[in-house]
């Protein structure tokens, strides 16, 4: 027995997924087929002197050993945004569940950060860090006798980036873990404990596995994010110094092609990062996928 | 019938000159009391006549609203008049399609628009250094000049007597930088000098100073063929004395932009060298006795000083306007350069005046008495007349330029390069931008 809706209507159904088919293609396809052909043109700021030269812009950046920095850079920014944003969530959420005076008030805290524009968040941090003004920049030097210079020092910058990054995303991260933990049935952690299994055994037998759905699409949206949604923060704080320092991909694309009008290098940028995160994705569907329980 | 006559009578005063008026889009990026400062500009224009109307709109900073202006150019929705910043310069004037001829013009040149609005234009009002950054080889005004700074010294006149030296005797040259500097950091100073804007001041100013070039084809006023020079040894030696002193502390460095002026004005900094137009923000400031002088120069460099380049905007004209907008626009251009309106500009934010006029009315006024320091911008750029390599620098890509500059200095400043590699880099990496902006506008 089928029990599938059947559409006899021939338009109907065609119809009903047209508007999203049409948001797709507007706001998604068409852009990145922009994207693919203006990366082979070569063109002044308004178009009005317009050459096609190949792959020659991708070429160029090939060529340019700081366009490869830039992946390293990314590639460290990625993986710490994504591994500490979800590792201090998950740590957060597994705190907040057990908590049972002024969970309320604990949860409304966490989840806070979130409503934090990036750019906003960045500026917080910067002044918190501001090698002259800043007061964890002066505690540390004071108290710790370390000196804070983001200014200069390229490491210090990139944990600046990173930290403001990790903040800001937690309390997304948080607010799907603690609906994960909501849903795992109270018996299965009883029935564990009565068996004689301490905290962190039931931690990594029964809730970790049960989390593993939310980790998943936590680790998807993560490196998402990570690759596009935080090149606001970098622009606040570091502009991508000291020296390239904190320059990821994505904000690269938006200087190059927003503030040096330099179109065709941008498009073909914007093309490679399309590329990697389509890449990413893959993997991520292909390989971690199968290791989620559901 | 006669309700509507009266009717009409009735809305007729209320709403003004609305129903004949032409009216004319301006974006501009400048905020705060400088955006309520455009806003009066226009407003006083607005009421001056009844034929036009200037709409003032705050579209971002320089370079949101230069990204908006060329993306409605390329949608057909141009704003009639825009302030951009002067590294988009080069870009601007690639657009006017005066050269060669063969692509489509994007911009209408400002002397073009005052030919056409019939009103008396005369470009040797305008102060040479100022208009010369943006005429063309021909000696044609292609924008007119807005606001436009230049660097200069400022030091803490609180700082000098606690470290045993005279307030009153600012160092001049570099040399006497360092020994003031030696003195300032033996009385305890934590922050001995610092600089804003580093690419400005420290190369693009520091070379037009001493009269080095910048880029070759007179710092790119000649053609899109240009090259940069600034790795000479007069660049070299320079930030090569500036890395020394960071070394020594004497020297901190605070940001690429005017992040150090805060770092002046907080008392952490004993001497700053900065735009002219952060003076209004110092005086709010500072709780200490401050006072400016002339940009240090090297006594040892034959020539110097010469005089130094301005920073700041310039207002552009777009092209396929109707000729009516054309002599309204021509007209607001006439108003706003008035030596009246100029001189309350210059003084209210430190910025330059565009004519000499304005400038002379200042004097007259008794300004620069009341507030010492605040014609040395004007001196130092108006006093000799600029040679090749201090009229200012036209280059192509000057945004990622200047970035790279930056990038490299900030090298010098955290010991990992020296001078020498950082700015032979520099020019290498700028080169590569300069043949990327002449092929896409050739």
């Amino acid at each position: 027995m089928e029990k599938r809706a059947r559409f006899r209507s021939l338009w109907l159904p065609y119809a009903l997924v047209a508007p999203q088919i049409l948001i797709t293609l507007v706001f998604f396809i068409w852009p990145a087929v922009q994207a693919l052909w203006q990366s082979l043109l070569i063109q002044d700021a308004f178009g009005s002197s317009v050459e096609f030269v190949g792959l020659a812009n991708f070429a160029d950046l090939f060529h340019d050993p700081y366009y490869l920095k830039s992946f390293r850079v990314t590639a460290v920014f990625s993986i710490a945004v994504a591994f500490f944003g979800i590792s201090i969530a998950l740590l957060l959420a597994v705190m907040a569940d057990r908590v049972v005076k002024g969970s309320a008030f604990y949860k409304t805290m966490l989840i806070w950060p979130y409503a934090v524009a990036p750019a906003v968040a960045a500026v917080l941090w910067l002044f918190m860090f501001s090698p002259s003004i800043g007061i964890i920049a002066w505690s540390l030097k004071h108290w710790f006798g370390y000196d804070w210079n983001h200014l200069l020092r390229g490491d210090q910058a990139l944990w600046l980036v990173i930290g403001a990054a990790v903040w800001k995303q937690i309390s997304y991260n948080f607010l799907f873990f603690l609906a994960g933990l909501q849903a795992i049935p109270k018996s299965l952690i009883e029935a564990a404990a009565i068996d004689g299994a301490g905290p962190l055994r039931r931690f990594a037998g029964i809730i970790l596995p049960l989390l593993s759905p939310t980790l998943f699409f936590l680790l998807v949206v993560n490196v998402v994010y990570a690759f596009f949604d935080t090149f606001a923060i970098i622009d606040a704080s570091t502009q991508g110094g000291p020296a390239k320092a904190t320059e990821i991909l994505v904000f690269k694309v938006f200087n190059d092609g927003f503030r040096g009008l330099d179109l065709g290098g941008s498009a073909a940028q914007s093309v490679i990062l399309m590329a990697i995160v389509i890449a990413l994705t893959v993997i991520q569907f292909k390989f971690v996928e199968k290791k989620v329980h559901y | 019938m006669k309700l509507r006559n009266l009717f009409l009578l009735l809305a007729l005063p209320l709403s003004g000159t609305a129903f004949a008026a032409t009216e004319i889009q301006w974006w501009h990026s400048m905020t705060g009391a400088l955006g309520d400062r455009v806003n009066s500009m226009a407003e006083r224009f607005n009421q001056s006549q009844s034929e036009f109307k200037v709409m003032p709109v705050f579209k971002g900073n320089y370079d949101e609203s230069m990204a908006a202006m060329v993306a409605a150019t390329r949608a057909g929705n141009a704003p009639d008049v825009i302030q951009i910043f002067e590294v988009g310069t080069a870009t601007m004037m690639a657009a006017s399609g005066d050269e060669g001829g063969k692509k489509k013009s994007v911009v209408k040149p400002v002397y073009e628009v005052m030919a056409m609005g019939g009103q008396k234009f005369d470009p040797k009002a305008y102060v040479p250094a100022v208009s010369s950054y943006y005429t063309d080889s021909k000696g044609r005004m292609l924008s007119l000049p807005f606001n436009s700074s230049t660097p200069v010294f400022y030091y803490s006149k609180d700082a000098f007597k606690k470290a045993g030296l005279d307030p009153n005797k600012p160092p001049l040259t570099w040399a006497e930088v360092a020994a003031d500097a030696e003195k300032l950091k033996a009385s305890g100073a934590s922050c001995v000098f610092t600089t804003g804007w580093q690419s400005w001041v420290q190369l693009e100013n520091a070379s037009a100073w001493h009269d080095q070039p910048f880029a070759t084809k007179s710092n790119g006023f000649g053609g899109l063929d240009t090259k940069l020079v600034f790795n000479g040894p007069f660049q070299v030696k320079h930030i090569g004395m500036l890395a020394d002193w960071q070394k020594k502390g004497l020297f901190t460095y605070g940001g690429r932009k005017n992040e150090p002026e805060a770092m002046f004005f907080n008392g952490e900094c004993a001497m700053l060298t900065s735009s002219s137009a952060a003076y209004g923000n110092i005086k709010k400031n500072a709780k200490f006795d401050f006072a400016v002088s002339p940009l240090p120069y090297h006594a040892d460099v034959k020539g110097a000083p010469r005089n130094t380049i301005i920073g700041g905007a310039s207002l552009w004209v777009m092209a396929g306007k109707t000729p009516e907008k054309y002599k309204g626009i021509a007209r607001f251009f006439n108003f706003i350069s008035q030596p009246e309106l100029q001189a309350e500009w210059h003084q209210a934010t430190g910025y330059l005046p565009i004519t000499k006029a304005a400038y002379d009315l200042t004097k007259q006024q008794g300004y620069y008495e009341k507030n010492p320091g605040t014609d040395i911008s004007v001196l130092q750029m108006t006093s000799k007349t600029p040679t090749d390599n201090s009229r200012g620098i036209r280059l192509g890509n000057f945004v990622q330029i200047r970035n790279i500059i930056d990038e490299e200095l900030e090298s010098v400043w955290s010991g990992k390069k020296t001078a020498k590699q950082a700015l032979d880099e520099a020019v290498e990496r700028g080169n590569e931008q300069l043949r990327k902006f002449e092929k896409a506008n050739k």
